[in-house]
């Protein structure tokens, strides 16, 4: 067990760094996040009512877009540097690649959505202040964030990879985004916990289950 | 398998196929003479026979493909993947069928083609997740990773779609329950007489026995379409 989190952990570590180094994907994940806020602003021209109950609709699309972008890179860039048979190599438990993934990958979403939020919080009229909101973005994003770098890793290894992946993940990440959506929009219009305890559920289920299917089933999408 | 089975169409396929026809014939003249006209929504409820049984085949071959899955992974054998794909294939149709009968009987009954209602939605996300298992494989060469990958698809698609409804459910619902209980608040609701009873059942027969003999003959032509790719890369070889 303790070689088997310090696997994990050398592997967010490495993810870490490397990005540290370059910060290419970040930096790309931010500006685009960027970017998608203002044409959200710009394509949905509405009054400051209706544009605060669509926060959180805006919210998790753009976060669910920006998050693609970075799961498609998770194993690709790995792919790129032959760096992936070095890792398959190495005498450790090949789902702990696939937590150290998912959780280089929630990092970087964490990231992008700490440095994007104060943007919406101006653009949408929204408040912060919100430990509901914090904790749904937490789970939310780990939900997208570990069924995401399963499928990731069987897009890598299809024919078009990066046009695979938003084919194959935004359906099955629907329910995490309905729920998040739900969830948010709770928090952001001050309605509390009772409205989002449904919703909170479903993203506690799915962040239960995919995981579990990710450990059982890693193995299988690497294998050689 | 061996292979001069293959050349032949089985017996019991035969019989099948006669069978089927038989059946969807007898479901068809139950469902427009046997069944009574339903009072308030009139003719359009007789598309609720084949809606609900197009959804049952569809819904019961998709969890069949999960299950296939779970068998390929314990026990990869060409078999199962080839079985797995009718399986999916013949669920896109059936729940394409559903998804149309149904938005032909919401014009009337809900006065509109379409409503984010949660089994409505869950059905086209359905359809999309399955769409995408397609394009999946088709993006994958080796057949061994190709089936792999289908198996484990086809597995987390069986467990995202209930979460889909249930996360969607958190809204309103307009559908009807027919069967069981009813939401007071639908729209479209209706008690079912037992001639309607007895005509959805009949559907249900019907369908499902159509829905296998499809699906056989699916399987038949993926075996058929290995033993061509078989012979084109020996006579390649040469």
């Amino acid at each position: 067990m303790a070689s088997f989190v310090s696997a994990i952990w050398a592997i967010l570590r490495k993810d870490i760094a490397a990005e540290w180094r370059s910060r290419q994907l970040v930096t790309a994940m931010l500006v685009f996040v960027v970017l998608v806020i203002f044409i959200f602003a710009f394509t949905l021209d509405i009054d400051t009512l209706t544009r605060r109950q669509i926060a959180a609709g805006v919210l998790w699309t753009t976060f669910a877009f920006a998050g693609t972008l970075g799961l498609n890179r998770t194993l690709a860039s790995e792919g790129e540097r032959g760096s992936l048979d070095g890792l398959l190599l190495a005498p450790v438990e090949r789902s702990a690649i696939y937590f150290g993934k998912t959780l280089a990958n929630l990092f970087f979403m964490l990231v992008v959505e700490i440095f994007t939020l104060p943007l919406y919080a101006v653009f949408y009229d929204m408040s912060l202040a919100q430990p509901g909101l914090w904790l749904v973005l937490l789970l939310g994003s780990w939900c997208f964030c570990s069924v995401g770098t399963l499928l990731a890793a069987m897009a890598a290894q299809a024919r078009s990879r990066e046009l695979l992946l938003p084919v194959l993940l935004l359906p099955m990440a629907l329910p995490v985004l309905v729920a998040a959506v739900r969830a948010s929009s709770a928090f952001v219009n001050g309605l509390g916990l009772e409205y989002a305890q449904a919703s909170l559920n479903i993203l506690v289920v799915y962040g239960l289950i995919m995981p579990a299917l990710g450990f059982m089933f890693f193995d299988f999408i690497v294998e050689e | 398998m061996a292979s001069t089975s293959l050349d032949r169409k089985p017996r019991l396929l035969q019989v099948l196929d006669v069978l089927s026809a038989l059946l969807m014939l007898g479901a068809i003249y139950m469902v427009f003479f046997y069944a009574p006209m339903e009072r308030v929504m009139g003719q359009v409820q007789r598309l609720f026979y084949f809606h609900v049984a197009s959804a049952w085949v569809s819904m019961a071959v998709l969890i069949v493909a999960a299950i296939l899955g779970i068998v390929y992974l314990i026990r990869p054998q060409h078999k199962w993947d080839i079985w797995a794909v009718a399986c999916i294939e013949l669920g896109l149709v059936y729940a394409f069928i559903c998804v149309t009968t149904g938005s032909i009987w919401a014009r009337p009954a809900w006065n509109t083609w379409w409503t984010w209602d949660p089994r409505v939605v869950t059905f086209t996300i359905l359809i999309l997740v399955y769409l995408a298992y397609m394009l999946l494989r088709q993006g994958i060469e080796d057949p061994q990773r190709r089936a792999r990958f289908g198996a484990i698809y086809a597995i987390l698609a069986a467990v995202t779609v209930p979460l889909t409804f249930f996360s969607i459910r958190i809204w309103r619902t307009l559908h009807p329950v027919v069967i069981g209980s009813g939401d007071p608040s639908a729209q479209g609701t209706f008690d079912m007489t037992r001639p309607m009873l007895h005509t959805l059942l009949f559907s249900l027969l019907a369908f499902s026995i159509f829905g296998f003999t499809l699906l056989w003959h699916r399987v038949r032509l993926g075996w058929l379409a290995d033993k061509v790719e078989q012979l084109r890369m020996k006579a390649l070889g040469r």
